[in-house]
């Protein structure tokens, strides 16, 4: 597979997913609509690694505005029928080539790279990490995480691109934040949620339970509970993705950067044929799909309503925080992804985001380790990190 | 039939700020090219986010206050979704459930009497950018994307173009005196929703919108075309009113259904999630008020308690800056009335010799509290006065230093004056001769000769009892 959409250095030791902007570099976000586009300026995370001394080594493919599984919708890859599915960043961080990599967790592509690849995840509490220099989709949910071996290399890492930028309104007041992995887990509580947990084919389920037994090891109390609000959840989240992102796509018309169509007579066919030959399948499906959430006709009765079930969800969750440390989940129904017909994406998507969408839609973190998902409420990281960490110890 | 006009205002007025509403461009007021004031944000260019100017959300509330509003203390922005090639990101961030002001109203006096207008809202938005075209192709600018606007709603409660185009003159004046806005050519646009319907009937009629008219005077004109259309229609049966979005041809005279297509679109709004919403607490608003220009109505009563005419006051309270140099003047303990004069009356004449207008005036308020002062207390004269203030205007001059320089201000006393005046009778015996048989205009000859030699300094009055005490003595 083709890992790099562009290549920066070499010897680079931060790899940066293609939705990321690196200043005067092809950013696309896997689209042909963007193809060719060079930004004026860098993320903002990108700019605070530099500073301090960390080296950009390229830009990874993903999937058309990471709105895919795992990256296997590039404008710029090269995956053939039959091939194993796997991220582009991820599979870097895997083989050493690279410390650490950026990521946009939008719609759980990225947590699901790094269950497929075997390395960990985070995707931190929204506002913690400027989106400044982000490629937007789904400006609500959408929070840049790290990729990385070890949860001690993502607190490394977080602890340099985390804080507030004031180019970005969303970001939160906190001039810095600390991550650690040394939190003491003993007596800590977990819960394993029932409904996810039986959505997981026999190879995952096997993982959560071998994650649980670690924790249990380190006198982590582990315990299963059931909660029936995810499939909601998924649905509200799903809504406002796609409204969102068939928002924020609307301004890739051909009339500033980026593909624009040869064949137009007037101002109508440039825009129509620009995007219909600059967007992806699935991309459309969103856009068709979002639109139609935001017509007059459904706002109501769509999104509106899952505005709505946002701020039941956090409720929800808020409430089981109160007696759990983190929830234990499955990040995907399998441990292994064979490529597919591009027509099936949007509902295959849909389908595993039931796992992953909580997170993005209510602005909590979550952590994709050892193939198996920990979320927390906002602004606990370490703990889902030094969890995460006592488990790695134990298999050292 | 006796017809009743029921007319409402969309009124766009663009905000007089340092930058943009959602980034750091500045000098959008006056461009030099095409795309010269635009930055990545402004030009919708992927990973920029919009962040909140503060001060677009100051001015907003300081016109909703001068429009007697309500100040919603929870406002947030939404996304306008439509396609257009000045609209760079395909959507205009506006305000659609929350704005930030709400229940205002603004009296407008026409010959009819004084009616109340209620303003339904205004709400705070960004302004789009435009196109230029040429025979092959069309540009785009984005000078003006971002540009800060309020949009005025009034209630339905115009029921005449006067009271219209009076409301409009209002607001405008409102705004420039204030500082809101400069409100100049484009900077103010209104759409006008107008309906016809029977005096005395309850029901409104089949309303139609003009869109996007600047001119006070074309608005007029579209009122009252539209208007006579829409009475044909209703008397006479003329055509079937359809509600519709119209524009007006200045050319012509009429106004023009617009396509379909630009009317009934589904704009998609929603929630804009890159911008947290704003709340407005009682420190903020408290420090708003206290910014808030004083209303014109009350400004008018203050200048006319201080002895300063209608006149003079219409022409204050158009030019926000000349006023704002009159309030520093008194301020600085010259009186009114007096200053009044001396700024509307002298500096304007000299402008106006000097091919300028009234708002070029650049003297500063100290520099003018400074010579007016000198001319109360009698140690300049009027005319000395004037030759600095002809100075500063035309050529810049710094006026304290011209009065130096030129000697006005040389310490006199009584026998210097009396020297002068011998002088001047000894070297014009023939005026005196003159005066002394009776011509008393000749006199001035001779005080001219003595103001000449005196260079402006002393007191002509006192100067002239003087020469003829000693003429006449």
């Amino acid at each position: 597979m083709k890992y790099y959409a562009e290549i920066i250095n070499e010897n680079g030791n931060i790899a940066v997913d293609d939705t990321i902007l690196v200043k005067d570099y092809l950013s696309s976000a896997g689209s042909k609509i963007l193809d060719g586009y060079k930004p004026l300026f860098s993320a903002e995370a990108v700019e605070r690694l530099e500073n301090k001394g960390y080296s950009i080594s390229g830009k990874t493919n993903v999937g058309e505005f990471a709105l895919d599984l795992v990256g296997e919708f590039s404008y710029y890859n090269d995956i053939k029928d039959g091939d194993t599915l796997k991220g582009a960043a991820s599979e870097l961080v895997k083989q050493g080539k690279v410390k650490a990599a950026l990521g946009v967790d939008m719609n759980g592509a990225t947590r699901r790279a790094a269950a497929l690849s075997d390395v960990s995840f985070l995707k931190p509490t929204y506002g913690t990490v400027s989106r400044y220099g982000v490629i937007s989709c789904a400006a609500s949910g959408e929070q840049l995480g790290v990729y990385a071996n070890s949860a001690d290399d993502i607190a490394e890492i977080m602890s340099v691109i985390a804080g507030n930028d004031k180019k970005d309104g969303t970001s939160l007041p906190e001039i810095s934040y600390t991550y650690n992995t040394n939190e003491d887990v003993n007596g800590k509580k977990v819960c394993i949620v029932k409904e996810l947990f039986d959505k997981a084919d026999e190879n995952t389920k096997a993982k959560i339970t071998a994650f649980a037994d670690a924790l249990k090891a380190q006198n982590v109390l582990v315990e299963e509970i059931s909660i029936d609000i995810f499939e909601v959840a998924n649905t509200a989240w799903q809504i406002l993705m796609t409204a969102e992102t068939c928002n924020n796509v609307s301004r890739y018309d051909g009339v500033k950067y980026g593909h624009r169509s040869e064949n137009y007579k007037n101002i109508d066919e440039l825009y129509v044929n620009s995007r219909t030959e600059g967007f992806n399948f699935l991309t459309k499906a969103v856009i068709l799909y979002g639109s139609e959430m935001l017509s007059k006709s459904r706002y109501a009765d769509c999104y509106d309503k899952a505005l709505k079930v946002r701020r039941v969800v956090s409720d929800v969750m808020n409430t089981l925080f109160e007696k759990y440390d983190a929830i234990l989940t499955p990040v995907c129904s399998k441990c292994e992804y064979t490529s597919y017909d591009i027509k099936d994406a949007f509902t295959k998507v849909f389908e595993e985001s039931v796992f992953t969408a909580v997170p993005n839609l209510i602005g909590i973190p979550a952590l994709s380790t050892n193939s198996v998902q920990l979320m927390s409420k906002a602004f606990c990281e370490s703990t889902l990190l030094s969890l995460a960490k006592a488990v790695e110890r134990k298999g050292e | 039939m006796n017809f009743e006009l029921v007319i409402g205002l969309e009124t766009h007025v663009e905000l007089n700020t340092e930058s943009k509403i959602f980034c750091s461009c500045g000098g959008h007021s006056s461009p030099k090219e095409p795309n010269d004031c635009v930055c990545p944000a402004c030009c919708g260019m992927p990973g920029m986010l919009p962040v909140m100017n503060k001060r677009v959300v100051e001015l907003a509330a300081t016109a909703g206050l001068m429009l007697n509003c309500e100040i919603n203390r929870y406002t947030t922005f939404d996304k306008k979704n439509y396609y257009y090639p000045d609209l760079p990101c395909a959507y205009q961030i506006t305000q659609l459930n929350h704005p930030i002001c709400v229940n205002g109203c603004v009296k407008v006096k026409t010959s009819n009497g004084e009616r109340d207008i209620r303003i339904k809202q205004i709400h705070m938005e960004e302004d789009a950018g435009k196109l230029v075209h040429s025979s092959s192709s069309s540009f785009v600018d984005f000078n003006r994307t971002s540009v800060p606007l309020i949009e005025i709603v009034t209630q339905p409660d115009f029921r005449s173009a006067e009271e219209v185009v009076t409301y409009l003159g209002k607001l405008k004046s409102m705004f420039v005196s204030s500082g809101i806005s400069e409100c100049e050519e484009g900077a103010m646009r209104c759409d006008v929703n107008i309906s016809v319907r029977e005096e005395g009937a309850e029901e409104f009629g089949v309303r139609t919108e003009i869109k996007n008219m600047s001119s006070f005077e074309a608005i007029e004109r579209a009122i009252k075309y539209e208007a006579q259309r829409h009475m044909d229609a209703i008397e006479f049966s003329t055509e079937e009113l359809v509600q519709e979005t119209r524009r007006f041809d200045d050319v012509s005279g009429k106004t023009f259904a617009m396509r379909n297509k630009e009317t009934e679109a589904d704009y998609r709004y929603f929630p804009d999630p890159n911008l947290m919403p704003i709340v407005i607490d009682d420190e903020w608003l408290e420090q708003i008020k206290a910014n808030k220009p004083v209303a014109l109505d009350e400004k008018a009563e203050e200048y006319l308690a201080q002895g300063i005419s209608d006149k003079e006051i219409a022409m204050l309270l158009s030019e926000h800056k000349i006023a704002k140099l009159l309030d520093e003047v008194v301020a600085l303990g010259c009186n009114a009335k007096d200053a009044a004069a001396w700024i509307l009356t002298d500096c304007a004449g000299i402008l106006r010799k000097a091919g300028l207008k009234l708002k070029d005036l650049s003297i500063k308020a100290e520099s003018l509290s400074y010579l007016i002062k000198l001319v109360e207390s009698s140690k300049l004269n009027r005319g000395a006065a004037k030759k600095a203030l002809i100075a500063a205007i035309e050529n810049g001059a710094d006026i304290e230093k011209f009065v130096e320089d030129n000697g006005f201000l040389k310490e006199i006393d009584d026998s210097f004056i009396e020297a002068v005046i011998e002088k001047a009778i000894e070297s014009n015996p023939q005026a005196v001769a003159d005066y002394k048989a009776g011509k008393e205009k000749a006199l001035m000859a001779i005080f001219g000769a003595c103001m000449k030699e005196l260079k402006g300094s002393g007191d002509p009055a006192v100067i002239r009892t003087k020469l003829a005490e000693k003429l006449n003595g």
